[in-house]
């Protein structure tokens, strides 16, 4: 089988900085990676690197049989990469339906996809919002929903461009056990649905329910990838959580 | 209501405000509705770019300046073309020139849109304040390119002849009515656009450029096209705004087509009507318009920037999303 997405060997510093130091990774379709590390380690530039949003200065990112390097972000978002950010960054002057508005105008309709009416984008938006349970707020502003609501958002906007690969970014951090309950359980609905996910978190618990394979990124290096419950045992990777 | 049911409305508006001005017979009236809806056209234009897109462009004025500057040039062109080619060239030429307005009006666009994407293109990467002073250097360098180039009068100014009446099918049309009827049409043309794009896709585009652009990139968005499609079509609608300007004015210099009047009554219209609306220019520009012409009557023209600081400032305080912002907040209180 192919890999989905294929990161090769690839490099990127800020000045002197190295963020990311020849990092290898292959994603299967399908497949629910976690991806972990340390803070600094490198994770959300490798993110950012996979989604055009920073170009990597060596080394190539493969989609879906195609070299991305160079594309930027948007043309990434047509082939099928969607992420969610660290923190939501809803359009705040439109309501949540069009948020939602946005990725179907300008990914589903830029894909040559069957053009929608206006009354197919409004029922796809609605199916969208009841997905993650916003849908009684449909009409409100993003300044009205509470912290794990706009993750939600955050995470149906990137199921509106419909992708092949979903990167979530810490979409976790700082919610309550049952909203992280609630979030695990949406992604993994999606992956049912057929969407590769790549999982970044600091809460472990979560990542290893999730997990099918767990990647560690330290220091702009991935020190391991394998069967999460064999990664969590690897004395290198204890080394950079807990320090010698 | 739809577009082409807008913009006949929009003429028949239009055609009463003539009409009842033509009643009147009075040449001030239309002196001053002209720079009401020449008003109108820039803040239409500014609210594209930076009303839609959030790119706050304080150099409305070059784009304008450029529009009338691009009239002079072909209305001096007109009258060096015996001196310039030979006999048969010219002939040709004649048949051609002088260009009658509406054609200077197109030129007028197109150079200042050619400069609108070179200006958006050159300021890609820059946002919020460093955006403004790009722009503000950009109208600084255009003047002094305006002010060095003789052949458009150089600092002096150039004098333009306004004929008395249009000829038009053996009818004699006032030359100011003239004028009016066609900034009217600009007007239209210009509200019409806004108000199009306001409810398409490149509408909805142009507003996630304004909340978030790397969010509207990860939703597909191509935001560098879009800005280049803002920074031309802004460009494009002020030079329009100031192509018929030296028929208007009669005598134009740098500093006078330049000048800070422009540059600020640009951006204060379409913040005291409201930005995210095509209504908002519209409505700001008729309330300053008309009290700018007001005071330049009664009081002084020395008055006008006065009047539109004061209520820059009241706006800023009490509205600052507009008079429509405070309307539509009005009736979403009573909603819920």
């Amino acid at each position: 089988m192919t890999a989905l997405l294929h990161v090769d060997n690839i490099s990127k510093r800020f000045g002197g900085f190295v963020a990311l130091d020849g990092v290898e990774i292959e994603v299967q379709p399908g497949e629910r990676l976690g991806l972990i590390g340390p803070n600094g380690s490198g994770k959300s530039t490798l993110v950012n690197c996979i989604c055009g949003t920073l170009q990597n200065e060596s080394g190539s990112v493969r989609f879906d049989g195609s070299v991305m390097d160079g594309l930027a972000a948007h043309e990434r978002t047509h082939r099928g990469v969607a992420r969610s950010f660290q923190l939501p960054r809803p359009f705040h002057s439109m309501t949540l339906a069009d948020n939602l508005r946005i990725p179907l105008l300008y990914t589903v309709h830029a894909r040559s996809g069957p053009l929608r009416s206006p009354g197919d984008l409004d029922t796809r938006c609605h199916e969208l919002l009841d997905m993650v349970g916003l849908l009684k707020k449909a009409k409100q502003m993003p300044r009205d929903l509470t912290q794990v609501e706009m993750r939600k958002l955050e995470l149906a906007r990137a199921m509106a461009a419909e992708p092949k690969l979903l990167i979530a970014d810490e979409s976790m951090a700082g919610l309550s056990h049952s909203e992280i309950d609630d979030i695990l359980a949406l992604l993994v609905r999606l992956n049912e649905r057929g969407i590769t996910i790549i999982l970044i978190e600091h809460i472990m618990s979560a990542v290893m329910s999730f997990s099918q394979r767990l990647a560690v990124l330290v220091s702009g290096k991935k020190i391991a990838d394998g069967k999460p419950e064999d990664v969590v045992r690897d004395p290198e990777v204890v080394r950079a959580y807990l320090g010698q | 209501m739809g577009t082409v049911k807008f913009s006949f409305t929009a003429v028949a508006i239009g055609a009463l405000v003539m009409a009842f001005a033509h009643w009147f017979h009075v040449d001030y009236l239309f002196f001053a509705c002209y720079t009401i809806l020449q008003f109108i056209v820039l803040a239409t234009a500014w609210n594209i770019l930076g009303g839609y897109c959030g790119y706050v462009n304080f150099g409305s004025a070059a784009f304008f300046a450029l529009g009338a500057y691009s009239s002079v040039a072909l209305i001096k062109f007109d009258g060096e073309i015996d001196a310039w080619f030979s006999e048969g060239v010219a002939n040709a030429l004649h048949y051609i020139f002088p260009l009658p307005i509406p054609l200077l009006i197109i030129f007028g666009a197109l150079v200042s849109g050619i400069v609108g994407f070179g200006m958006g293109y050159l300021t890609l990467r820059l946002r919020g304040s460093f955006f403004a002073i790009a722009t503000l250097a950009l109208a600084v360098v255009l003047q002094t390119l305006i002010v060095n180039w003789d052949f458009v009068g150089g600092s002096r100014g150039a004098y333009v002849i306004r004929p008395e009446n249009l000829e038009f099918a053996g009818i004699a049309i006032n030359y100011i009515e003239y004028l009016f009827a066609l900034m009217l049409l600009l007007a239209v043309i210009a509200l019409t656009t806004a108000r199009v794009i306001e409810r398409s896709q490149l509408g909805f585009g142009f507003a996630t450029i304004r909340d978030d652009e790397l969010a509207a990139e990860a939703c597909g968005v191509p935001t560098l096209r879009l800005k280049l499609i803002a920074t031309t079509l802004s460009g494009a609608f002020m030079g329009m705004a100031g192509a018929p300007f030296p028929y208007y004015i009669g005598y134009l210099q740098p500093s006078s087509a330049f000048g800070l009047e422009y540059a600020v009554n640009s951006i204060a219209m379409p913040m005291i009507g409201g930005t995210t609306s095509w209504v908002g220019p519209l409505v700001g520009a008729i309330l300053l318009g008309s009290a700018q012409q007001y005071a330049t009557v009664t009081i002084s023209s020395a008055v006008n920037l006065l009047i539109v600081g004061l209520m820059l400032v009241a706006f800023v305080i009490i509205a600052p999303n507009g008079l429509i912002g405070l309307v539509q907040e009005r009736l979403r209180r009573r909603q819920s």
